[in-house]
């Protein structure tokens, strides 16, 4: 009876995960997909046009920071 | 190492069997039951279609598999990096280390930025900037959005969530409140939008959605195969989602609501340490132990840009994005910071001034400044310019910063 059940139990396990791994792979193939091109172009505009706000590829001056030492850094 | 073991609540007698067992709370057709978890996978596979067996539902398996290469191929028209070819390239960065907080004979594991001020938590203990935490096995640590509070769990398999006070004498951890249980450790934390709800990942395979007030789990996240090391939310204007990534190699978006796994991909060749949201939520960057960064796309469905270097043989642990998208952080096991060009997929500035593995690289929420943590103590805060190329200043191109 024990060895009937646990036969039972891998073959339902390996069932239950295939089902999944098919169900879980129809909804991955059924979304919508848009080119590379398309895509790599809305990349480079959302960081176009957020550059300007990004102090650390702008730098801020030295009033605004917030980290401004009191005393200076040494730089080796 | 990842066990497939649930958090049981309750154990007694199972619904269907009525044998004395762990039970699993589950809902069928809206109601609660408890089934055992052998009664779980016998009702699973009750609901068979006509002729199905094993050998047929691997054959659409790997049919399905062949068919999301395939769509996903027909897309692949150009690379990021040939796309970005006239975007103008940026020179040198030029940092200034600001911050050197050390901590006290604690490797920082991980930190997070206060939303609204310049306040860092990390898992050892500092000075100025940063807040105590009780413990050492801190593994995840996050603020909550109010910066009222803090999240931080470990190899105590918790999440626990600790208010803060002005008060430098009050006990902390006297007000400490248990919010998650996972059955291993804990790998990561984030509130969502409001300080009432907490998403974790462990070691245990799965993420949690929790509700802080009252402990209790609102949703299961399951798919990884392996450890989950690193979970981001979506930039909320991008709704409900959530990237994890794990010890099986692959970086999973999910649904919030439903628990869904929408996306899967698993194009690197070990852990992911690391998962980040691109700032307008249509892509994120990964760190792996396979000495690579990557950038996937999510509306295009695949990786779109690898940022490596032969030289870099040691796994990036820890990524972020500098505020506009165009820079991406890697901390690294060789002890150095990388900062790669997202678009053009170069790197453009190596800093080194850590003297052991940077574990976490966290990004300033108004995009001042980044912070670096180390296994050597401490936590250095760091601003930086890039200078253009037609700058008339010349920088040597590396920097080794100390703070006297």
């Amino acid at each position: 009876m024990l060895l009937k059940m646990s036969s039972k139990m891998s073959s339902s396990t390996n069932m239950a995960n295939a089902r999944r791994m098919v169900q879980q792979l129809r909804v991955e193939a059924s979304i919508e997909r848009i080119k590379v091109s398309k895509a790599s172009a809305d990349l480079m505009r959302y960081c176009g046009e957020h550059a300007k706000q990004d102090p650390l590829l702008m730098g801020i001056p030295a009033s605004e920071n917030p980290f401004k030492d009191k005393k200076p850094c040494t730089i080796l | 190492m990842c066990d497939h073991t649930f958090v049981a609540i309750t154990f007694g007698p199972c619904d269907s069997c009525t044998l004395n067992k762990p039970l699993m709370n589950i809902y069928l057709q809206n109601e609660p039951v408890n089934y055992c978890s052998l009664c779980v996978e016998m009702m699973a596979c009750q609901g068979l279609t006509q002729g199905e067996n094993l050998a047929s539902l691997k054959a659409e398996s790997e049919g399905l598999k062949l068919r999301l290469e395939e769509e996903r191929a027909k897309l692949h028209d150009v690379e990021l990096h040939q796309a970005a070819e006239k975007v103008e390239p940026l020179g040198q960065l030029v940092t200034k280390a600001r911050r050197s907080l050390k901590g006290h004979g604690n490797k920082v594991l991980c930190t997070d930025w206060c939303r609204d001020k310049r306040r860092l938590v990390s898992s050892s203990q500092v000075t100025e900037h940063a807040v105590t935490m009780p413990c050492t096995w801190v593994m995840a640590c996050a603020y909550a959005p109010s910066g009222c509070a803090i999240a931080c769990g470990g190899l105590d398999n918790k999440c626990s969530v600790y208010p803060l006070s002005l008060d430098k004498n009050e006990n902390l951890s006297a007000k400490k409140k248990s919010v998650a249980m996972h059955t291993n450790y804990l790998s990561a934390c984030s509130f969502t939008n409001s300080d009432m709800q907490i998403l974790t990942s462990s070691g245990d395979g799965t993420c949690a959605l929790w509700d802080v007030e009252s402990g209790q789990l609102l949703q299961s996240f399951h798919g990884h195969s392996a450890d989950v090391l690193s979970l981001d939310l979506a930039p909320s204007e991008t709704g409900n989602t959530f990237v994890s990534g794990g010890c099986d190699k692959k970086a999973n978006v999910w649904d919030m609501r439903s628990g869904q796994n929408i996306q899967s991909f698993e194009t690197h060749e070990s852990d992911i340490n690391s998962v980040k949201y691109y700032p307008s939520g249509d892509a994120f960057a990964t760190g792996s132990d396979d000495a690579t960064c990557r950038l996937y796309d999510l509306r295009a469905d695949r990786e779109v840009a690898i940022y490596s270097k032969e030289s870099i043989i040691f796994g990036a642990s820890s990524v972020d994005f500098s505020i506009s998208g165009r820079l991406l952080f890697a901390g690294y096991n060789d002890y150095t910071i990388n900062v790669w060009d997202v678009l053009k997929g170069t790197r453009v500035s190596i800093l080194f001034g850590h003297e052991n593995r940077v574990s976490t690289v966290r990004v300033s929420p108004d995009g001042t400044a980044f912070c670096s943590g180390s296994w050597d103590h401490t936590l250095r805060v760091r601003t930086g310019r890039y200078l253009s190329l037609s700058d008339t200043h010349t920088h040597t191109h590396t920097h080794t910063h100390s703070l006297t």
